[in-house]
């Protein structure tokens, strides 16, 4: 399963750091906790767009906002590592129809908005059908994850019933992401655009303030619906886009932590520098980097120049060397690493490109490219996003792997708005371009989307048409048995990696999150859109 | 002085090309007068040394990674240390003196040579056209460089020659504004409408009688913008704006781990900024001796 | 007088009619669609539908000349309208950071002056002694070393020697003036050096010009201090070239921070720049260099009014 490192930081001379695994976990566990204090942390961008959940996609919105509102289900925050593992937010209990098509959910009777007024199956109702059916001119992010979903019908007060089209293992993590809100029935039906400026939930803290660009802050619900959460008196999540800043906030004591990452060096740093004042917590991470060849330029319509550049990668000794500067670290296939249904290290060694010996890797892409009439020293333009971690940092990586087959390639990174215009575009403006998938609740079935025929995903960047996968996923869909769900990933993902290599995937992310060790009760989860309400988080003493 | 016309007198001496003897003894005396100019001389002949010779002078491949020895601080083998990727600071501070140079020059010279010629030809033809074309350069200047710098460079997108663009486009209208004010002086003379009376054509009379008496305001802008173009090129790519990774440039060198990596690995910050430093502080100072000795009239215009 | 100042009102229009045109087709150049941006960067799923729904709720469906013709309304009636990419007015979006960019401005000018007057003034009166040679590699110094440059090693210093970082949210200073200034105060150095440098050598200039004036002149045999009592009549002249340039720079301060605002994390009105072209907000990226050129001009016209004021020989007709 997830591997999770609580660790804690010794006071050492020379600049050697030991991380002493795991001791604190068991002590911190039977501590009591406290309850006020505020929680001054670092969302790690300059801003949001808008305040409205259903329709952003950011993290950015997720961190800051999330402490306001509560949500149908959730991971569950005592383990938020185990990517299967759900439990009732507002929820108190849900059952499953036999057939596997019906979902009934009990909700809980005491949940109040901030506004005073109770919580009813209406609202989560009009929650979810803005959601899985919004109106027209209203953005829903997320609605392609619900295809599965025919009605959501509200029989009582507090019993809300989902509907299925088939039985399908994506519906319950799909239901469990961390957008999801709660709004109230009443202002939707009013003003289906109110909650992009506004703020109105149930959850363990209520709005106080908001300056754009700076800051939002929140103080304690007391009315919330768990008697005793939340712990802290209220929170300030501060805007801080830059590294640099971020570190020295941290540093300085004005922040206790970015719930987003660092890459390790900077982990190093802080605990050389801050010794026992610091807590790191460590996660593999639900997001990849991938290289896009665009199959209508040539060569890369050629799928031996695509193997090629797979088989140039060095993933095994990447994972070693950038896991050092960069905020990558796992070697994996198309299924987060681990998840259950993900290969195991043996599958993966079967993949072009994963081949436990790099040299016969690299002779054999030197010989694909030859075969393909590519010549030595052959330019092509690398297309990259103008972010550092990881992004610039794979970049180099990858333009330093492709030299080591006789490639030359360009970087040429764009803005966030260019790199996806261009990214988009489909009329070939790129050679070959990063791209990246990042989600918060793990769900490969729903996850791998992305790589069908580009009339069936419109995040399918590559544009290639494969009928054979898109046909192998219908199957994979409709499929509740987990060991032909694992038998029939395993072939969608050679197919898209190795035969076809139409999309090349980099490392897995690694979430690094060293914290000032005063703060208590957070748990680190595979994404950095989970486990945000900070409900159970308390502070410790100075 | 900005929007208020101040008209420059023409220089004592029309600047001429002397006799070989005679530019050594100018330059000799240059030397014995300006002891801070030739020193900013000497800095800035010695980067361009440093930029051509860059193959043979840099220790290392400026590109070449080295995993086992990231964050070496400063050593008998890398003098300066290395970065985030292993890579050899001074060689990448040498490699990076071209990107500077080239960037330094190219717009310095683009953006001054346009300045002139808008400047000389707003100023002699006059009238309506030079109230069109002053109209249009108040637009230019009222925005800061960067910020125009930043809009070019978000349309037009980033490395080696959209950064020229993004850079020489602000610079054109500040060199054009001072050209303009020292050449209205001379067609203020009457000689030039006597010229026209005589039925010289417009090009003859811009080039042969008009240029010469602008030369050395432009050659102040010239040496002046050198130094600008170089900040400002550190700067679009200290946002991340300017050339890319892996190219070696020195604002680049300042950006991401320098930065964030600046309490335990201060060398990669502190060298790259001084280098920059450096170069900016050669030109300038050679730019103001230039100036004292070209056209003392100019002082503060740049 | 009267009418100077209004003739020169009405100049501004000209101007920032061509700002409003210039920024306007830049934004509509960009490449990338700001609703396809915002609804479906990260990955998200967002029918065409959606897309174009949004699009007509922003305007954006219009033809261009409309847009403008919109927009240039809207300006004058003083309604910049709204932020394509938070909703919100932007009279509220800038407002939030203008506050801190004019303080950071008027700081950085305290520093600059405190600095640049009296070292200019003693370089011209030692000129091409080692006084002035100091002062003037101090300034040149100034004008060379990149402020973001300086502002990494000023927090570094911090950050090594004292553990200390400055607060990263802002404080207005009538709410509480020392977390204010610890705030601000660092900024305001690493950017009052570049300025004071500038200042500096106008000052040392304009003095030297004074100088050379023939009752100056006649006072040479004597000493510095009769020397500099002699000059002091005369320094207020000498002082308005250095006026405009305060001005000029004080002007550029306001929008042109952008690099230092992003080594303190400052939430000012370059980094709102920064943000916003990446956004492609393009109502807010237009307000934003509309007044950034209004204030340009209006300093501009400011400093031209102080300097009549303070010049008997100046009439503007």
């Amino acid at each position: 399963m997830q591997r999770l490192r609580l660790v804690r930081s010794r006071w050492l001379v020379a600049g050697v750091v030991v991380l002493v695994l795991g001791l604190a976990t068991a002590a911190w566990a039977a501590e009591q906790p406290r309850h006020g204090g505020i929680l001054t942390y670092i969302v790690s961008a300059s801003g949001f767009p808008s305040m409205d959940g259903h329709r952003e996609t950011t993290f950015a919105v997720v961190q800051p906002l999330a402490p306001f509102y509560s949500v149908l289900i959730k991971v569950n925050p005592e383990n938020p590592a185990d990517p299967t593992d759900f439990v009732g937010d507002v929820a108190e209990s849900w059952t499953v129809s036999p057939d596997g098509r019906v979902y009934t959910f009990k909700l809980r009777r005491n949940v109040k908005f901030h506004d005073g007024s109770l919580m009813t199956s209406r609202d989560v109702k009009a929650t979810f059908d803005k959601i899985i059916f919004p109106p027209p001119g209203v953005a829903s992010a997320r609605k392609g994850m619900y295809t599965m979903v025919e009605a959501v019908e509200a029989p009582d007060d507090f019993t809300v019933v989902f509907r299925l089209k088939f039985p399908t293992a994506a519906f319950l993590p799909a239901l469990a992401n961390p957008f999801n809100w709660i709004y109230k029935a009443d202002i939707l039906e009013k003003d289906m655009h109110w909650y992009e400026k506004n703020v109105l939930g149930t959850g363990p803290f209520k709005f106080q303030e908001y300056v754009a660009g700076s800051h939002v802050a929140g103080v304690r619900n007391p009315d919330y619906f768990i008697p005793g959460l939340p712990y802290l008196d209220g929170f300030r999540a501060i805007f801080i886009a830059k590294e640099a800043p971020q570190v020295a906030a941290i540093r300085g004591g004005r922040a206790m932590v970015n719930f987003r990452s660092f890459p390790p060096k900077i982990r190093d740093d802080l605990v050389r520098a801050m010794g026992d004042q610091i807590v790191v917590q460590e996660s593999a991470w639900n997001c990849a980097l991938y290289v896009v060849p665009n199959h209508k330029v040539k060569p890369f319509d050629d799928p031996r120049v695509r193997r090629a550049l797979t088989l140039a990668l060095d993933r095994w000794g990447a994972a070693e060397t950038i896991s050092k500067i960069a905020i990558v670290k796992t070697v994996g296939g198309l299924v987060f690493p681990h998840h259950p249904l993900a290969a195991s290290r043996e599958e993966l060694q079967q993949i072009a490109g994963f081949w436990p010996d790099i040299e016969k890797s690299r002779r054999e892409a030197r010989r694909l490219l030859r075969e393909a009439g590519v010549p030595e020293g052959f330019k092509f333009r690398f297309h990259n996003r103008g972010v550092e971690q990881p992004y610039k940092v794979l970049g180099i990586w990858l333009i330093d792997q492709w030299r080591q087959i006789g490639l030359e390639a360009e970087h040429w990174v764009q803005p966030t708005a260019q790199f996806y215009a261009t990214l988009r575009s489909r009329q070939q403006q790129y050679e070959v371009s990063m791209d990246f998938n990042c989600q918060s609740v793990v769900n490969p079935i729903l996850d791998i989307t992305k790589f069908l025929s580009q009339d069936v995903s419109s995040l399918n960047h590559a544009e290639y048409e494969d009928r054979e996968l898109d046909a192998l996923h219908a199957q994979i869909l409709r499929e509740t048995n987990t060991e032909k769900l694992k038998a029939l990933l395993r072939q969608f993902e050679k197919r898209v990696l190795d035969e076809q290599a139409h999309y090349l995937i980099t490392l897995w992310w690694h979430r690094i999150v060293p914290h000032n060790a005063r703060m208590r009760g957070w748990k680190i989860s595979p994404s950095h859109y989970l486990n945000q309400d900070l409900a159970t988080v308390w502070l410790a003493p100075e | 002085m900005a929007t208020r016309e101040t008209v420059v007198a023409p220089p004592p001496s029309p600047l001429e090309v002397p006799p070989r003897a005679r530019w050594w003894r100018a330059v000799g005396r240059f030397v014995r007068q300006k002891p801070l100019g030739t020193g900013g001389a000497a800095i800035v002949l010695f980067m361009i040394l440093v930029a051509v010779f860059a193959d043979v002078l840099a220790p290392y491949d400026p590109l070449d990674t080295d995993y086992l020895n990231m964050f070496s601080p400063p050593s008998y083998h890398h003098w300066l240390g290395t970065d985030d990727f292993g890579r050899d600071i001074l060689s990448r501070l040498i490699y990076g003196s071209r990107t500077a140079l080239l960037v330094g020059f190219v717009s310095a010279f683009l953006g001054a040579t346009l300045g002139l010629i808008i400047g000389v030809a707003s100023a002699y033809f006059g009238g309506t056209t030079d109230l069109l074309v002053q109209r249009v350069l108040d637009v230019f200047l009222s925005f800061p460089l960067i910020i125009l710098a930043l809009a070019v460079v978000a349309v037009f997108g980033t490395g080696v020659g959209n950064v020229i663009l993004a850079i020489t486009i602000p610079l054109i209208p500040r060199c054009a504004r001072v050209v303009r004010s020292s050449a209205l002086a001379i067609r203020a003379i009457p000689y030039v409408d006597a010229a026209r009376a005589c039925g010289f054509s417009h090009w003859r009379i811009i080039l042969r009688h008009m240029l010469p008496n602008v030369v050395a305001p432009y050659l102040i802008m010239l040496t002046a913008f050198q130094g600008q173009a170089i900040l400002l090129e550190a700067s679009l790519s200290f946002l991340g704006l300017g050339v890319q990774e892996p190219v070696p440039a020195w604002g680049l060198m300042l950006r991401g781990g320098a930065e964030q990596y600046a309490e335990s690995a201060p060398w990669m910050a502190i060298f790259p900024g001084l280098a920059i430093s450096l170069a900016v502080f050669a030109f300038n100072i050679f730019g103001d001796a230039l100036r004292d000795v070209l056209d003392p009239r100019l002082r503060g215009t740049t | 007088m009267h009418r100077y100042i209004i003739r020169r009102l009405l100049l501004m229009i000209p101007t920032l009619l061509g700002v409003a045109i210039l920024i306007f087709v830049l934004m509509r150049l960009l490449p990338g669609d700001i609703v396809e941006i915002r609804l479906a960067s990260e990955g998200a799923y967002v029918s065409q539908e959606t897309i174009n729904k949004e699009r007509a709720r922003l305007g954006l469906d219009k033809p261009l000349w409309r847009q403008f013709l919109d927009w240039l309304w809207g300006v004058a009636r003083f309604d910049l309208g709204q932020s394509m990419w938070t909703g919100r007015a932007i009279t509220y979006e800038i407002g939030i950071r203008f506050q801190l960019s004019l303080q950071i401005a008027i700081m950085a000018t305290l520093v600059a002056v405190i600095l640049a007057i009296p070292l200019g003034t003693l370089a011209a009166l030692k000129q091409d002694t080692w006084v002035d040679y100091a002062v003037r590699v101090f300034s040149i110094a100034g004008l060379a070393t990149p402020s973001f440059w300086l502002g990494i090693l000023i927090l570094l210093t911090f950050l090594i020697f004292f553990r200390w970082a400055p607060p990263m949210v802002y404080t207005p200073i009538w709410v509480d003036p020392v977390a204010n200034l610890s705030q601000l105060t660092w900024p305001a150095l690493a950017t009052g050096y570049r300025y004071s440098a500038v200042v500096m050598r106008m000052t040392r200039s304009s003095v030297l010009e004074v100088l050379r004036e023939d009752y100056i002149r006649t006072a040479r045999a004597k000493g510095l201090w009769e020397r500099l009592i002699l000059v002091r009549h005369a320094l207020k002249n000498a002082m308005l070239p250095v006026l405009t340039v305060t001005g000029l720079e004080f002007a550029f301060l306001i929008g042109g921070l952008v690099v230092t605002e992003q080594v303190f994390n400052l939430n000012g009105l370059g980094k709102l720049f920064v943000d916003a072209v990446g956004h492609h907000d393009y109502t807010l990226v237009q307000g934003l260099v509309l007044l950034v050129a209004f204030v340009f001009a209006f300093t501009n016209l400011v400093v031209d009014v102080l300097y009549a004021w303070l010049d008997p020989r100046i009439r503007y007709q």
